[in-house]
């Protein structure tokens, strides 16, 4: 790889590695424009959570060789409609995905490559589609492409401190192999991810339940870039408070458990907390909505930890995951596996045992098996507890990302907190993604924002720097 | 659980995948993979000899070294198919020879020249040895035709019942029927993913060797030798067919069948193994099972050896290092062919098993399959 040179002043500085700053980088490029790319963690990790995604939602109108049938531009608009509660700028949402019809060609073009739906996906196979060997396949042929156009990446460079005078970015300061050193451009796109794997953050809002939560992604996601420029003036979007969680394995490592961690196999049993008593509806709604309210209601619950418990009739009923569940021959003894109350987790199983009214299991609909007479009930998909050996998994939230981000128009351009526009200030990915997505979530979404505002980013940065 | 470390590995490797698929899209082994919720010793070895050790999963792959989940699957699967060869060698008393396989394969390659060059010098009167021979039965005026045949027939004979019985083996551990109903369709989609070698193409990109740029160069090489080695082939049985049915005898002009099949062939064993020789030995080492190196690069420098001597022959067959020659070149034929069941040869006919039992199964799912 080419040397980076510091004595120069760079068209364009892209400050992160995954898909938002790569198609940034990459779009800025061909726009004529000289890039340099920091990536603040080392090669093996380049890439943020795009290492840990395999889909991207676009809309299109026909069918294609990997997608069953159209997604028009309106029915994306009324699915982020529904999932973000109306907490969307609706003129920046309708542009992105008026634009990710064309990402779907213009990502080919970068050497990514689609592949239909994945095995257990199939109901995305119409709205979303999927990157063959999944994200980081992704993320090698962006690199691939931005090296061969000529886009210098420096890796293990830790950005420490951005040079902003009024709203204009001068340099940025930062660390690499113990060397401090700038560097500068006419422009900055920041596209560096949001602050979940920042823990003292994090406590900020949830105190020291934060503690307990498991981060899915690369721990390099400490919010540094946001925190910087929400601190140079810039305006902030979406709320502080809010991250996106699941509940995933509570064996899985601390960071990057990834997708292999995530458990959805909650319809199937029910889930207790540490006091062996159950706490929420697990039939109230069909996934994903169910995937992603249940990281938050685990984080509800003292010590910030549960146990889905279900018996021999349904352990082949959901994919594998990492980790075997815990098993036992009777509930007292999975109790006892567990270190719940055995008496207690015993009387909450035969509680809802003899809740079960009778009906016709189906786990791909809203079905007639629920509870009658319980609190709270399961409304749905509710059969008994009764064959052995009995299974349990410990879950605890997974945070996948946060909503807080840096205000942007249709140019990608941040606004500052007059209302103004940065001069040459640039964002994409999920540091900006609360302006479209200020709450919920929908698969595949969180690439398509990366990609269609790192490409307008890309582009309007090469246009400012070349004037 | 299962019988060895590495196979605990591999099962390991297999629930990891299983939970994440995002490699599904890039050749055989993970769908087959998703049609298992367990694996047995026999499920792995199937797996491992599916897998054609392209390396886009690894570099695909976001829990690879140095991530702590360590997912290394081509190398993981590299051991377990080198012991795989080991476990199904028949007779089991030469399992053995993959242990050490280049030492093995090197002595025994050592001997059989030296058993040739040595017979021939005691057999043969010095005048006949370096002797000009030309015309039609030249070759036999070194070694009666007889000798050649039953000597070399003998050879082949047992490559291919020890193959058999290996193959044998194999298919009854990854659990198929003994008897191999005849299933056409199967056998043509197997014979068509061998013949293009297309799981070696990472999904589409090529496949990844020293870096993380993906080329088909390691592909093209295999084709080489591979094709070099079935053209070598058809020119033998071209030449028998000559010599019994139209009672012509060997050598044969420049122009004629054996001849060309034979050069164009020998030209493949020179460029295929040698590309691949290359690839070995620039490999990322990641990927590489360290162990195996000798088996690998034994039975690919053995058919270079064959080759390169063979075309040697084919120039200088009319001068009087004819006789020299010869002894090198049927010394190196005789080894490959006994050493065929105990070296890399084996690969290609496990992988290829493992290729129908895909198709059955890919089969099987597709009668299953909900229409949707």
């Amino acid at each position: 790889m080419r040397m980076v040179d510091f004595d120069r002043k760079y068209d364009v500085l892209v400050i992160g590695g995954g898909n938002a700053a790569l198609c940034a980088a990459i779009s800025a490029r061909r726009a004529g424009a000289s890039v340099l790319v920091l990536e603040g963690a080392p090669k093996f990790y380049r890439g943020g959570n795009t290492r840990h995604t395999r889909n991207m939602r676009c809309a299109h109108d026909a069918a294609t060789d990997i997608l069953t049938g159209p997604y028009p531009e309106e029915e994306f608009w009324e699915d982020l409609l529904r999932v973000t509660d109306g907490q969307t700028d609706e003129e920046l949402a309708r542009l992105m995905i008026r634009e990710s019809k064309d990402i779907l060609n213009w990502i080919v073009e970068q050497g990514v490559r689609w592949q239909p739906s994945l095995g257990g996906t199939l109901s995305l196979g119409r709205t979303n589609s999927f990157f063959l060997g999944g994200g980081r396949a992704m993320l090698n042929a962006l690199y691939l492409t931005a090296e061969a156009l000529g886009v210098e990446i420096l890796y293990d460079a830790e950005v420490e401190k951005l040079d902003i005078a009024d709203g204009m970015f001068v340099s940025a300061s930062l660390k690499h192999n113990s060397q401090h050193l700038t560097a500068r451009a006419a422009t900055l796109i920041a596209a560096a991810g949001g602050f979940e794997a920042n823990f003292e953050w994090l406590k900020e809002y949830w105190g020291e339940a934060a503690n307990n939560f498991l981060i899915r992604g690369t721990p390099y996601n400490r919010g540094s870039i946001l925190k910087m420029l929400l601190d140079k003036g810039v305006q902030a979007v979406g709320d502080p408070t809010q991250c996106h969680a699941v509940a995933i394995d509570a064996r899985a490592p601390k960071f990057d458990g990834g997708i292999i961690t995530r458990l959805d196999c909650v319809v199937f049993g029910i889930v207790v907390n540490k006091n062996a008593q159950r706490f929420y509806d697990e039939g109230e709604d069909i996934w994903p909505k169910r995937y992603a309210i249940w990281g938050r209601l685990v984080a509800g619950q003292p010590g910030q930890i549960a146990y889905i418990i279900f018996d021999k009739s349904v352990l082949t009923s959901f994919m594998p995951s990492l980790f075997p569940p815990i098993q036992a021959d009777t509930v007292p003894e999975l109790a006892g596996k567990l270190e719940l109350d055995p008496a207690t987790l015993q009387k909450t199983v035969a509680e809802f045992n003899a809740a079960v009214r009778p009906g016709t299991f189906d786990h791909t609909i809203l079905d007639d098996c629920r509870t009658d007479g319980i609190t709270p009930p399961k409304s749905h998909w509710a059969r008994r507890i009764e064959t052995p050996p009995y299974y349990a998994y410990p879950v605890r939230p997974g945070i996948t990302f946060t909503y807080l981000g840096t205000r942007v128009n249709k140019q990608a351009r941040m606004l500052m907190q007059d209302g103004k526009p940065s001069a040459n200030m640039f964002a994409a990915g999920e540091i900006m993604a609360g302006n479209v997505l200020g709450k919920g979530y929908a698969a595949g979404i969180g690439m398509t924002i990366g990609s269609v505002f790192g490409r307008i980013a890309g582009r309007e940065a090469a246009k400012h720097a070349r004037n | 659980m299962h019988g060895t470390k590495i196979l605990e590995e591999a099962d390991r490797l297999m629930t990891v995948c299983n939970s994440c698929r995002y490699c599904e899209g890039l050749c055989a082994v993970f769908p087959a993979m998703e049609m298992r919720r367990a694996f047995s010793d026999g499920d792995l070895n199937y797996l491992a000899n599916l897998c054609h050790a392209c390396g886009a999963c690894y570099v695909d792959c976001q829990f690879s070294p140095p991530h702590e989940f360590d997912v290394n699957v081509p190398k993981t699967f590299a051991i377990v198919r080198a012991e795989s060869y080991a476990a199904y060698a028949w007779p089991r008393a030469f399992s053995g020879l993959f242990a050490r396989n280049g030492v093995a394969i090197s002595v025994v390659a050592a001997l059989s020249v030296a058993a040739f060059v040595f017979g021939f010098a005691a057999a043969i009167d010095r005048q006949v040895l370096f002797g000009i021979h030309t015309g039609p039965g030249a070759f036999y005026a070194l070694m009666p035709h007889k000798a050649m045949v039953g000597l070399f027939g003998a050879a082949f004979l047992y490559a291919i019942v020890a193959l058999v019985m290996s193959m044998r083996v194999f298919w009854r551990d990854i659990g198929e029927p003994i008897a191999l109903r005849t299933d056409l369709a199967s056998l043509r989609q197997a014979i068509k993913d061998a013949s293009r070698v297309r799981y070696l193409d990472g999904g589409g990109v090529g496949c990844f060797n020293e870096d993380d740029k993906p080329t088909d160069r390691r592909k093209i090489f295999h084709h080489f030798a591979f094709y070099g080695f079935l053209l070598c082939f058809a020119a033998t049985c071209v030449a028998t067919l000559y010599h019994y049915l139209l009672a012509r005898e060997a050598p044969y002009p420049w122009w004629d069948l054996p001849v060309v099949l034979g050069t164009l062939g020998g030209f493949g064993l020179l460029v295929g193994p040698i590309g691949l020789l290359a690839a070995r030995f620039r490999r990322d080492p990641v990927l590489v099972d360290q162990a195996s190196t000798g088996m690998d690069t034994a039975f690919t420098l053995m058919l270079f050896l064959t080759g390169i001597s063979g075309l040697a022959l084919l120039l200088w067959r009319e001068t009087a290092a004819m006789g020299a020659l010869l002894a090198l070149h049927l010394g190196f034929v005789f080894a490959l062919f006994i050493t065929l069941p105990y070296g890399k040869f084996v690969h290609g006919l496990y992988r290829f098993l493992a290729l129908v039992r895909y198709a059955r199964e890919r089969q099987a799912m597709a009668q299953f399959a909900a229409p949707e």
